[in-house]
């Protein structure tokens, strides 16, 4: 944990981009953060909290739609988050399962017993449906879930996170004993697209989901009580009663403050309409709890500014932190088979790991945002730069190296003078590799609220407009091929002259 | 100058060098001479530890070698190989001046010696600034040979040095080499299969089979009292074939 902490100090130095508090803010007014999930709701609730924070007269940071709860619940355990919007279904089912909560109380001592309170719930209950065309249901006869056990050809689609949720399809699919097979896993927001289509039939909903009404959509009822109750509530960390009490008398306020129809209003407002997150949020600030809020939205430019640098400070400290130790350990791995195979090995194994597993790996020892994704990207980047390192020094012909022996260098000039001036077109070329990964892979850092242009894409994704994703990924794109445009320069200027000759001329004749 | 006691070398179960007694005088020309992968080449990279002996002791100029001292022997002996060995990515006079500038020889000494030496192997000044692949095989051997005297070794190690070129420039070469060798009177030890080319330079040839020494001493001896049938043999096939081009010319 101390090395942890350690790592990220330097890359929290490193790391200065806008979403970090600043350390240097005056002593009288704290900076709350706010987490949400990569869900519109979450998003609008986080919004409200923010809102919230600023009417005490503190700083608010937002990290939003941060990927999915386990990341939240431990930022929010390790204090990375001061709150956040959670679902009492969420809390008993998935998070605490393994407690068997049965009642408030008991959940609220489970709370405390982290160092976490819950204010009373907001109102709406976001339970999960299971829906499904209503025309489709209608020519089918389809009413209840248990009626699906009579159509197993119906091709079925669930968000990630219901696959896998304890509460979710494992445990339907047992409650209720549906023979379906090949049920998909796709992310909540497209799977409303696949049912429009018509490649999806059946997905499941969340109960204030706007789409349901906009796509006709019909709730199949939960006949054997298989989905407990959901009522929205917010996670705060106890030390904010000491910290900011002011603010946890707003969240206060809050509580049975939304109810259903409000909630799915709200979400409609933003998926459907097309406003702002932070409009709704204060909006309904200003109409329910009379309390007035100054609303600041970026300009598409200042956002645009914004994700670029903090994409660019994700790559350029990762990426050369992977060359400065992958050149090394090539060469180590190449004059020590041994060890290379070691070290391949490792790296090999460390690439293999899902990048946003790794990510989460990274959370218990540097928190969110920019650090675990600078440690992640770094790590996904050695791999190429290694073996490429290794390879070109492996494959100088031996009467080469065998010529530098002979004329006496000693290993250390051998591979200044000869080595590395001849691998230096393999090397540059796994460092081109690893550039364009790595500037590709770092759009997936927004997941853990480390920003750059995984933002834009995420809320594309969730919002499903299309030119929001494209605001994202044009410029990732754009910026893959400049990096790689940049190592070639950097090649023309290396690669010696000698070497260019070999490649552009036959060998000539006398 | 040189005297190898006992040095052998084997790889896994193959004995490529059994125990090997040499020696070798100041300014003589030693040719070790032999069939394709007999172990003369092993031997050469032996001497500078190129290839660790397995067995034995190398000791050269009184010195013995040791891991220690390998940099410095290898400093005071030049290696050519038949490919020459050239670096890709330095020019013909970066490829010899590399060592005297890694020791930070004075520069005008680097400059004088590089002239000497072009004017020595014959080389056109034209050819001082192209790169390895932009010239002929002969004349990348005679870089190589400039790079390995640059330093003015007492040792000159020679691997096949011509044997990658064409039988007209071998013929030339093979006369510049032979003027070069009395010209500097340097210890020579050079690996060929061909005879002729051993004969030619050779003050005392030993003749390697399977990684013994069949026979050691001058090409007369070897040709007048061979001490197996092998010598014989070995010499007749490199020797009937030039008999009978003179036969057929009478």
């Amino acid at each position: 944990m101390k090395i942890g902490q350690l790592i990220r100090t330097m890359l929290l130095g490193l790391c200065a981009t806008s979403y970090m508090p600043s350390a240097l803010g005056a002593e009288a007014t704290e900076t709350v953060i706010v987490g949400s999930k990569n869900s519109t709701e979450s998003v609008i609730l986080g919004e409200m909290l923010s809102h919230l924070v600023q009417k005490s007269g503190n700083d608010a940071v937002h990290q939003r739609q941060l990927g999915g709860t386990r990341v939240l619940w431990n930022a929010l355990l390790s204090g990375e988050i001061d709150a956040y919007p959670e679902y009492t279904g969420t809390l008993l089912q998935e998070i605490l399962v393994g407690e068997n909560l049965q009642t408030g109380v008991q959940l609220k001592q489970a709370l405390a017993a982290r160092g976490l309170r819950m204010i009373r719930p907001l109102g709406f209950n976001n339970t999960y449906a299971i829906g499904m065309k209503d025309k489709l249901a209608e020519q089918l006869g389809l009413r209840k879930i248990s009626d699906l056990r009579n159509h197993p050809k119906l091709m079925l689609g669930f968000g990630n996170e219901f696959m896998d949720r304890a509460d979710g399809w494992p445990g339907l699919q047992q409650r209720y004993q549906l023979p379906h097979r090949n049920v998909r896993g796709l992310e909540h927001d497209l799977a409303y697209r696949g049912i429009e289509s018509g490649t999806l039939h059946v997905t499941d909903l969340y109960a204030t989901d706007a789409e349901i009404a906009h796509y006709n959509l019909r709730a199949l009822e939960d006949d054997l009580n298989y989905f407990p109750v959901y009522r929205a509530v917010v996670l705060y960390r106890a030390n904010l009663v000491q910290r900011v009490p002011e603010v946890v008398v707003l969240f206060k306020k809050l509580a049975g403050s939304i109810d259903a129809p409000t909630m799915s209003e709200m979400n409609a407002q933003v998926k459907l309409h097309g406003k702002d997150e932070s409009k709704v949020a204060a909006n309904f600030l200003e109409e329910n709890l009379k309390l007035d809020i100054d609303v600041q939205v970026q300009s598409t430019w200042q956002r645009f500014w914004r994700h670029t640098g903090e994409h660019l400070v994700l790559v350029v400290i990762s990426l050369s932190a992977a060359i400065l130790l992958a050149i090394p350990l090539g060469i180590l791995s190449a004059r020590r088979l041994r060890v290379g195979q070691i070290v391949l090995g490792i790296a090999g194994i460390i690439q293999t790991i899902p990048t946003l597993a790794l990510f989460v790996f990274m959370i218990p020892l540097l928190g969110i945002g920019g650090p675990p994704a600078v440690v992640a990207l770094f790590l996904h980047s050695l791999l190429p730069i290694i073996r490429n390192t290794y390879a070109g020094l492996k494959d100088i012909s031996p009467t080469i190296v065998e010529s530098a022996q002979a004329l006496g260098l000693p290993p250390h000039s051998r591979l200044w003078i000869v080595e590395l001036p001849l691998a230096t077109r393999t090397i540059l070329a796994g460092i081109k590799t690893s550039a364009v990964i790595n500037v590709g892979t770092a759009t997936l850092s927004a997941l853990i609220g480390a920003g750059g242009y995984g933002q834009p894409i995420l809320t594309g994704i969730r919002l499903d407009d299309i030119g929001l994703i494209l605001q994202g990924a044009v410029p990732a794109a754009v910026l893959a091929l400049l990096v790689q445009g940049l190592f070639e320069l950097i090649e023309r200027g290396l690669l010696p002259k000698g070497l260019r000759i070999q490649a552009s001329e036959p060998k000539s004749v006398r | 100058m040189l005297v190898l006691s006992q040095v052998s070398k084997r790889y896994g179960n193959t004995e490529v060098l059994a125990p090997t007694d040499l020696q070798v005088a100041a300014g003589e020309t030693l040719v070790l001479i032999g069939p394709s992968g007999c172990g003369k080449s092993t031997l050469l990279r032996l001497i500078i530890g190129l290839v660790k002996s397995d067995s034995g002791t190398i000791t050269f100029a009184g010195t013995m070698l040791t891991p220690e001292n390998i940099f410095q022997i290898r400093q005071r002996t030049g290696y050519v190989i038949q490919e020459g060995g050239l670096f890709p990515h330095l020019t013909v006079r970066d490829n010899v001046v590399v060592m005297a500038r890694h020791l930070h020889r004075d520069t005008a000494w680097i400059n004088s010696r590089f002239a000497e030496l072009a004017e020595l192997v014959r080389l056109p000044q034209e050819l001082m600034s192209r790169f390895p692949v932009e010239l002929s095989g002969g004349q990348r051997q005679r870089v190589s040979l400039m790079r390995a005297l640059m330093l003015d070794p007492e040792l000159l190690l020679l691997d096949e040095p011509l044997g990658a070129l064409d039988p007209m420039i071998r013929y030339e070469l093979q006369q510049e080499l032979n003027r070069i060798f009395s010209q500097l009177g340097k210890t020579v030890i050079m690996v060929t299969h061909d005879i002729a080319e051993a004969a030619y330079f050779g003050h005392s040839l030993v003749l390697i089979r399977d990684g013994h020494v069949v026979q050691a001493g001058s090409f007369k001896e070897l040709a007048q009292a061979p001490a197996e049938p092998f010598v014989e043999q070995f010499i007749t096939a490199q020797r009937e074939p030039m008999e009978r081009l003179t036969k057929a010319l009478r």
